[in-house]
């Protein structure tokens, strides 16, 4: 394989398994994290509008390492330097 | 399909060119400035007000009750600076209704511009209100091997705000314009308002978190002497 299909190829694997892996970690925490604050809520309703501004706010912080890992994949597929580089070897020869 | 709001080009002469962030930034000031201009020419205090007043009250009691609720105890030292965030940002975001509109914010130059206002103003209200000397000793808090640790947590937490906006933006400014490739007319609409929701999510969130390191930032460490009367 030449450099051009190794560089097309790692790119489309890993943008693939980057999105796939970065999406559970996330999701997992966040579910842990509306439970809990469920529970809370249960527990003390009168607190509720402080409890539900805490969510969103640690929501937001968890959130932000998926789309740390959509940005890297969206990179790899729309803006590859690696990528746009061979090409324009190719083009130039 | 264009990945930002940047590869729009308008206009363009030499080195300068006016591109979809540029002009859709403008087109926002020019609506928030003018609209508020045009409501607050006449200001009344008595019963009968217009609606539209009554909607900029509404507004700003509650943008100042968050502030406060944050644990700043004079908002309207901070209303100014994380008002015009949460407003820019949330008309940016709602203002996707409007066909042919890019949010400016789906472009990385708007939201690192708006987290480098967030990194400038922190500093700069935390020594406004605790002396230059105060605010500095907030950075070996615990004990002085924290240092570079707290410099870091500043430069990350003001990259991480920058690109948390980012990709919101740009992910549901990207979803929507695959989805329209691919499917009719109902899936994208959908689309559109999961995004609005995100959007206005994260307007509030950036907000919210800028108001947060600010009251990190000007909390007072010793007990306030005692009022005497």
């Amino acid at each position: 394989m030449d450099s051009m299909t190794i560089i097309a190829v790692a790119s489309i694997v890993i943008a693939g398994i980057t999105t796939g892996f970065g999406t559970m970690g996330p999701a997992l925490a966040e579910g842990r994290a509306v439970a809990t604050a469920l529970t809370s809520l249960a527990q003390q309703p009168d607190a509720s509008s402080t409890i539900t501004r805490t969510l969103f706010v640690g929501l937001a912080m968890i959130e932000s390492t998926a789309i740390y890992c959509f940005v890297v994949s969206m990179i790899l597929i729309f803006a590859n330097p690696f990528w746009n580089h061979v090409i324009a070897q190719a083009t130039g020869k | 399909m264009h990945l930002s709001p940047d590869q729009m080009i308008f206009w363009q002469s030499g080195v300068l060119k006016l591109n979809g962030t540029i002009a859709f930034t403008w087109g926002l000031m020019l609506v928030l400035a003018v609209g508020s201009k045009l409501i607050t020419r006449r200001l009344s205090t008595d019963q009968n007000r217009s609606r539209w007043q009554n909607f900029l009250e509404i507004i700003v009691t509650g943008i100042e009750k968050q502030i406060e609720e944050v644990g700043l105890p004079h908002p309207d030292k901070y209303l100014g600076f994380l008002g015009t965030l949460f407003l820019f940002l949330a008309t940016a975001s709602v203002c996707t209704i409007i066909p042919g509109y890019v949010p400016p914010t789906g472009s990385l130059s708007t939201t690192v511009a708006l987290a480098l206002c967030v990194f400038v103003a922190v500093p700069l209200f935390g020594i406004a209100d605790q002396g230059v000397r105060g605010y500095l000793k907030s950075y070996v808090e615990p004990t002085v091997i924290m240092l570079p640790f707290n410099i870091i947590s500043e430069l990350s937490r003001t990259l991480a705000l920058a690109v948390r906006l980012f990709g919101n933006m740009m992910s549901g400014a990207m979803i929507i314009a695959i989805l329209l490739t691919i499917t009719p007319f109902i899936f994208p609409i959908v689309m559109t308002l999961l995004g609005l929701l995100t959007g206005m999510v994260q307007a509030y969130i950036f907000s919210i978190l800028a108001a947060v390191y600010i009251a990190a930032a000007t909390r007072t460490r010793k007990p306030q002497p005692a009022i005497k009367t």
